[in-house]
């Protein structure tokens, strides 16, 4: 048996959005593209609102000179580059545009780089709450 | 374009930001979404205040 409490199964089918297709793409559209992951459950209102928050924080990160990880020697930049890998594809356009600084030189820049690696992070977060959505972990 | 925030206006920039995200993806209805975002904002900013004091008072 599957959930010992009552009630579960029935509430996990029920709760799933989408009953076919491929169970991981809300996890993969939402990493890639913050919010995707619920415009495909067609969560348009919850969906707009992590776009928002998530590229917001972003691009506050990129106007207050934050620094882009681009490569990692020490612990400290593994962790930093981990949490900007989360921006998805935000990040790979931050790199081909060449946006962010490649050196912190004022406190603001400190913060900003705080920002953007928040913002990977909080991404991976929304992405995983859409995949949770959609295998009905949690209720629609 | 650089921007430069005072420290309490990146405080609650960050706070917002981070507030309406857990909101929505750690509750399931929409009033409590909006609950716990306002919650979760106002403890983010209420415990930067608190410290700030702290470390003030500690400072003189």
């Amino acid at each position: 048996m599957r959930y010992s409490q009552k009630g579960m199964t029935t509430e996990q089918k029920s709760n799933a959005a989408q009953p076919g297709g491929f169970v991981y793409l809300p996890l993969i559209a939402g990493w890639l593209v913050p919010g995707a992951g619920h415009f495909v459950l067609r969560k348009w209102g919850r969906g707009a609102l992590l776009s928002a928050s998530i590229i917001g924080m972003f691009a506050v990160g990129i106007l207050m000179q934050g620094k882009i990880y681009t490569s990692a020697h020490e612990i400290l930049d593994y962790l930093g580059m981990a949490g900007d890998l989360g921006n998805g594809l935000v990040y790979v356009l931050s790199r081909v545009f060449g946006l962010g600084a490649d050196t912190i030189r004022e406190t603001t820049a400190d913060w900003g780089s705080r920002f953007i690696v928040v913002a990977g992070l909080l991404n991976v977060i929304a992405a995983v709450d859409a995949h949770n959505l959609r295998t009905g972990r949690k209720p629609a | 374009m650089i921007f430069r925030p005072s420290h309490f206006t990146a405080v609650l920039l960050f706070a917002l930001f981070v507030s309406t995200v857990f909101g929505i993806t750690m509750r399931e209805t929409p009033p409590r979404m909006l609950r716990f975002g306002i919650y979760c904002f106002v403890l983010f900013v209420g415990a930067v205040i608190a410290a700030s004091w702290l470390m003030f008072l500690i400072a003189r």
